[in-house]
């Protein structure tokens, strides 16, 4: 008798039917509209959330198996990397103030991507996207865990790695332009959360943030951030294809989604581009050896990859952000503008700057030849005359920051790089600043929400900012001393220049002591 | 026209995979950068389980992919014989 042939595998497209759909259910003791309340106060409207798919098809019991294998190829390098001195390998310590950077703005916002993307798994009716959603959340958590891991080898030998992921994220002044990115987000309802993150973040601005850094650390010699990073960004590439499902779901679902959701596409895009310009330093100056440019990257991943998406979802009438003209003109003037003013407070930042060298002049004179020689070498020029000297300077207040980005007021207007751009708004007899004619747009369209921002600089300089007990009266107050107490920052050995650091003696006299018998 | 593109982690696994996907593009471009290579293609990339499995001499699920992916751009369309990114719809 013949053998009875075993029955086939299911197909890719069976299984995934099987697995999302067939898992769902229907309410029967409680109206379905009380078991998902955030579903429809957006103004979103679905008819069909069986036509959500996801492309990759990827099933619970797939994803197990790949992350597992994911995860045991990353501890393997780590722990290649701290039996051998990996921190050792490094171009040269300044390298470190990128990941410090991203250790403390960053990773923290993997943390809340996880609880994002938890609340619109169980936000959303539809089978389909709450499968996609708690995959990306346990993502998340993974990339906060994984890059605390890989990190917490360099905490062993440098500053400003100690308190980064947990207090100085809600404290430094900084670091709330990328908190506060996260938490309007996450404020908002799960369609606008798919778009901010799922589409702006992950699908239009993501290459940009992992991509060059990740080849920077490679090229850097960062052995565990990169694996980190290509560990993390291996999810990526699932949760952009999330965000494009998401956002093509929406426009299909109903003509009169398309305002809504260009409305949400044009004020991310902006609030992801600020998000952003704290990379752009990391491009320009941060990195000794250097990869692309800022303007490189902006062009290659945002420019064309940005143009080729947008032309596709002309189909819907979607339009290109508005705020691509002004980002254009920023391109050329952003990162230099920002590290100026990085360099002018390390004193009270929990990492080092320092001022570029003749040979990285060279270079940013070669990569910005419309801009650098222009308006920003002279300064550079002089705040090496002082540093020379002796006179190092640093500003002796904080900044002001943008009611709704939170980035110090530091950029310029659109047609005149030598004067900063402001934007004042009214609202119920408050006055309110903005950063720019884009943040204005978002403020005033949504001012009861953005009045309630937690400004660090603004609880600062009201005095919210001390350690507990601690006196403003008492003879010799510093109150710049108690704020970074406040933070977890020491500034002997965390902040001010590179030059002169902890970090830069240790790492001298270990790789001499690894390269040499005395 | 637009630009489709997908970039890999350079190692052992993905050589393979990148042999096969030059193979079977033949417009595509290969992009090298430090530790990783982007394959960038005019509108249009194929990735065929078979030619994979012919190079690497065993069997190979497309979903492996993911383990050492690092980015993709264009619409994804994914059965179990190809690995599809396009800007047409
Ligand atoms: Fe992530
Ligand atoms: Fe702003």
């Amino acid at each position: 008798m013949d053998m009875k042939a075993t029955k086939k595998k299911l197909g890719l497209k069976e299984k995934y039917a099987h697995m999302t759909r067939g898992l769902d259910w229907e309410t029967t003791y409680q109206p379905k509209e009380k078991v998902f309340p955030q579903a429809t106060f957006e103004g979103i409207k679905v008819h069909d959330w069986d036509k959500w798919e996801d492309p990759f098809r990827l099933t619970m019991d797939s994803y197990w198996k790949y992350q597992a294998e994911k995860e045991r190829k990353l501890y393997a390098v780590l722990d290649a990397f701290a039996q051998n001195n990996g921190h050792l390998g490094i171009t040269d310590a300044r390298y470190l103030s990128a990941i410090k950077l991203f250790l403390t703005g960053i990773s923290p916002l993997e943390y809340v991507a996880h609880r994002g993307f938890a609340a619109a798994g169980r936000n959303f009716p539809g089978v389909g996207p709450r499968v996609a959603c708690l995959m990306q959340s346990i993502d998340e958590v993974r990339h906060a865990q994984t890059q605390i891991h890989a990190l917490s080898n360099y905490n062993k030998f440098y500053e400003g790695f100690h308190a980064g992921a947990s207090h100085q994220i809600e404290r430094l002044w900084y670091l709330s332009v990328p908190k506060s990115f996260f938490d309007d987000a996450f404020s908002a309802g799960p369609f606008e959360w798919m778009i901010a993150i799922g589409f702006s973040f992950e699908y239009v601005l993501t290459n940009l943030l992992f991509v060059p850094f990740m080849s920077g650390a490679a090229y850097n010699g960062d052995m565990a951030t990169v694996t980190f990073g290509f560990s993390a960004q291996s999810d990526e590439a699932r949760h952009m294809t999330l965000g494009l499902e998401c956002i093509k779901f929406m426009l299909e679902q109903d003509p009169d989604n398309l305002p809504i959701v260009q409305k949400w596409i044009d004020k991310w895009a902006w609030r992801g581009i600020r998000v952003l310009s704290l990379v752009s330093t990391m491009l320009d100056y941060m990195l000794p050896k250097r990869v692309m440019s800022w303007k490189e990257a902006w062009e290659i991943y945002f420019e064309q990859n940005g143009g080729a998406l947008f032309n596709d979802l002309a189909k819907y009438g979607i339009k290109v952000p508005e705020c691509i003209a002004q980002c254009t003109v920023d391109k050329e003037h952003q990162s230099h503008q920002l590290w100026l003013t990085l360099c002018t407070h390390s004193h009270a930042m929990g990492l080092h700057t320092w001022l570029p060298n003749a040979e990285e002049m060279d270079w940013l004179s070669a990569k910005y030849p419309n801009t650098f020689d222009k308006y920003y070498r002279p300064r550079f020029d002089q705040l090496r005359e002082l540093a020379d000297k002796g006179e190092r300077f640093y500003a002796n207040t904080l900044p002001m920051l943008c009611q709704v980005c939170q980035i110090p007021m530091l950029f310029t207007e659109p047609d005149d790089p030598t004067k900063i751009c402001y934007r004042e708004s009214e609202f119920q007899g408050e006055k309110y600043h903005t950063c720019s004619d884009g943040c204005k747009h978002i403020f005033d369209d949504e001012p009861e929400k953005y009045i309630q921002a937690w400004l660090p600089v603004h609880q600062v300089y009201m005095g919210n900012c001390w350690p507990e007990g601690t006196d403003p009266t008492a003879e010799g107050f510093n109150p710049l001393a108690k704020y970074l107490e406040w933070c977890h920052i020491d500034l002997a050995r965390d902040g001010g220049d590179y030059e002169g650091s902890s970090d830069q003696a240790n790492f001298a006299a270990w790789r001499g002591a690894a390269t040499q018998n005395t | 026209m637009s630009t489709v593109f997908i970039a890999f982690q350079i190692n052992e696994d993905t050589r393979p995979i990148i042999e096969a996907i030059l193979a079977d593009n033949p417009h595509a471009v290969l992009d090298e950068q430090p530790a990783m290579v982007k394959i960038n293609a005019e509108d249009t990339l194929v990735i065929k389980r078979e030619s994979v499995e012919e190079l690497i001499g065993r069997k190979f699920d497309l979903q492996e992919l993911q383990v050492n992916l690092i980015t993709i751009s264009g619409h994804l369309d994914e059965d179990d014989d190809t690995f599809t990114l396009s800007w047409k719809n």
